[in-house]
């Protein structure tokens, strides 16, 4: 096979690992939206939030440490003890449940019937207050996030399709941590579609986001769902907070990953859960190839930054519902 | 008949009626300083159908939302099987065994005629989410009972053609019917129906009428419903309640109200003092 054809491939395939993490965040934002015609602005802060939770529970931060030792003239920092991975990524998904019943009883409860633009502008609200919250509680340092999930590339990879091209290729270089988060949205995804479609708090969930007053006459509560909702949504955060900060550390700029995410919704339809997953992954494997194929060599690179919103912008043109969203019809 | 005696009688057509389920004591609603329903009082019997009738505008949907707890009245108490019933949201009222239809139809566009059938039985299912996640046990009895009743109101309602459709594509008499039967998959003590026959045609009309009249024949199901056209109803109902602008101005059986003068006033539009 010519070289070229092989970096293409080997292009594809981190294309479309990268497009796993975008859908990740577009999930959470999908879940939402679907169950309560809320655009969720703090999508992007939740997946920071929980990533800082994590950590911190991890290493045994002592939370609001700084207040504390402002207020009391304190020393405190940590406690002194590491929890296992496993149990604080428990915690931490407890934490976001906690979080997603305050955000209903403190929030959406008394915005209920208001227009969209104004629980939008809530969602903003809460993702500046979260940013500082979250910061005041776990210290506005980067942190380094290790859930002892494989990195780097992977060497059988390398080794076992290195025959495949010439002298100049070494065999596919593939992010371990990439195959991981590929992995564990697979499985994200189908346990949601299952929880939705099979259980009858999924059922209770879709008829919610079909239709208020109908799910009301049928005896589901909108409050519970919207706690529930917004339960999923912070796990689906935590997850996608999880494998971006430990791919580029936990920092500020977690929070902006959400912004990558609307191109995909825009692909995708903000209704579809399997939009939201395509949609990531034809923004990713289209930012990558265009920028190999078309970018590097004739637009002097760096396009990455822009494609995934061109491309949203024709389809905003071309097909504004997305590939799988709803059809807006208005009968007149 | 018109007492109030809880004693349970026999109809003509062989119906045993029983004592008051529900009883609306001096209900008053209002929306700022609009009265849509003024101090009103009647009661619903167990086994029987009990329309409430009205000009358009008499407050009928208020009734029949105050019922159901879309609505909350500022006076008067809802009383339900003999106790007062504290202020409930909707969906609470709906798990007490009261299920509803909408005048303007409410069903699920984007789901299927089965699956909005099966969210009536949503109320019934009791399974933990562990039991459901694993489908064993409990989750997978309740699944397949839930199944069966469904089916049973497909048969019943004559939809098993279009079981499989997604609502959005039904024509509206159809949907009015898919509607109906996810009450009827809920089993409920009561069922309240808000205008089940507006903008139907006469055949469409018919059948509803005979699909109310054997719901109430075949489960025993009780039956409030509102309509505004007087015919289909004089010949459904057992008992009938008269409403025109927010105040009942009648309450009998159909011959009662059909020679009741302020009946008859309202229906052909005399004027108001």
């Amino acid at each position: 096979m010519p070289d070229q054809l092989l970096f293409a491939i080997e292009v594809t395939m981190n294309g479309l690992m990268a497009g796993v993490l975008y859908a990740l965040v577009a999930l959470g934002f999908v879940l939402i939206f679907k169950a309560s015609g809320i655009f969720n602005y703090a999508q992007g802060v939740m997946a920071l939030f929980a990533a800082m939770t994590l950590v911190g529970i991890q290493n045994g931060q002592v939370p609001f440490a700084h207040l504390i030792n402002a207020v009391f003239g304190t020393e405190v920092h940590h406690f002194g003890w590491h929890v296992p991975a496993i149990l604080a990524i428990l915690l931490t998904a407890c934490v976001m449940v906690l979080f997603a019943w305050i955000v209903e009883r403190y929030v959406l409860k008394h915005l209920v019937g208001q227009p969209d633009i104004i629980l939008f502008m809530a969602t903003i609200g809460l993702a500046y207050f979260m940013e500082g919250f979250g910061d005041l509680m776990w210290g506005a340092d980067i942190k380094k996030l290790d859930v002892g999930l494989p990195q780097g590339g992977s060497f059988w990879l390398e080794e076992n399709t290195a025959w495949l091209g010439g002298e100049g290729f070494y065999g596919f270089f593939i992010d371990k941590l990439d195959m991981v988060a590929t992995v564990v949205a697979a499985i994200l995804v189908a346990s949601l579609v299952a929880f939705s479609q099979y259980t009858k708090q999924g059922r209770a969930m879709r008829a919610v986001a079909d239709d208020h007053q109908a799910a009301l006459s049928v005896g589901v509560s909108l409050r519970f769902i919207w706690v529930l909702v917004w339960s999923l949504a912070g796990f689906v955060a935590l997850v996608a907070g999880i494998m971006w900060g430990a791919k580029s550390g936990v920092q500020f700029s977690l929070s902006l990953i959400a912004l990558k995410a609307l191109p995909v919704l825009m692909l995708g339809g903000f209704t579809s859960i399997p939009g939201a997953i395509v949609g990531g992954l034809i923004i990713g494997v289209g930012e990558k190839l265009f920028e190999f194929l078309i970018g590097a060599p004739f637009l002097g690179g760096a396009t990455e930054n822009w494609f995934a919103y061109m491309l949203a912008l024709l389809f905003l043109v071309f097909r504004p519902q997305g590939l799988f969203g709803e059809k807006i019809i208005e009968r007149v | 008949m018109n007492d109030m005696s809880a004693d349970s009688y026999v109809t003509e057509d062989g119906r045993t009626i029983g004592g008051v389920v529900m009883e609306m004591k001096n209900i008053t609603l209002r929306f700022g300083g609009v009265v849509a329903i003024k101090d009103i009082s009647f009661d619903i019997r167990e086994g029987e159908i009990r329309a409430i009738i009205g000009p358009n505008g008499a407050g009928k949907s208020s009734m029949l939302n105050v019922i159901s707890g879309f609505y909350k009245p500022q006076e008067g108490e809802v009383m339900y099987r003999g106790e007062k019933r504290p202020p409930m949201k909707p969906y609470q009222v709906a798990q007490q065994g009261i299920a509803r239809t909408f005048q303007n139809i409410a069903l699920f566009d984007g789901m299927s005629v089965l699956d909005n059938i099966m969210t009536g039985r949503l109320n019934s299912m009791n399974a933990s989410l562990l039991s459901q996640a694993v489908w064993w046990g409990k989750a997978q009895k309740e699944e397949f009972e839930n199944r069966e009743k469904v089916e049973k109101v497909i048969d019943f309602l004559e939809i098993q053609a279009i079981r499989k459709t997604p609502v959005g594509r039904l024509p509206y008499g159809l949907k009015k019917r898919v509607e109906l039967a996810r009450a009827l998959a809920a089993e409920p003590s009561l069922l309240l129906l808000d205008e089940p026959m507006a903008g139907m045609n006469v055949e469409e009309k018919e059948d509803m009428s005979r699909f109310i009249l054997d719901v109430n024949d075949e489960f025993g199901t009780t039956i409030a419903l509102i309509e505004h056209d007087m015919g289909v109803v004089m010949d459904l109902s057992d008992r009938v309640v008269v409403m025109d602008y927010g105040k009942k101005i009648g309450d009998g059986t159909p011959d009662e109200v059909r020679n009741n003068q302020d009946v008859i006033d309202a229906y052909l539009g005399v004027a108001h003092d």
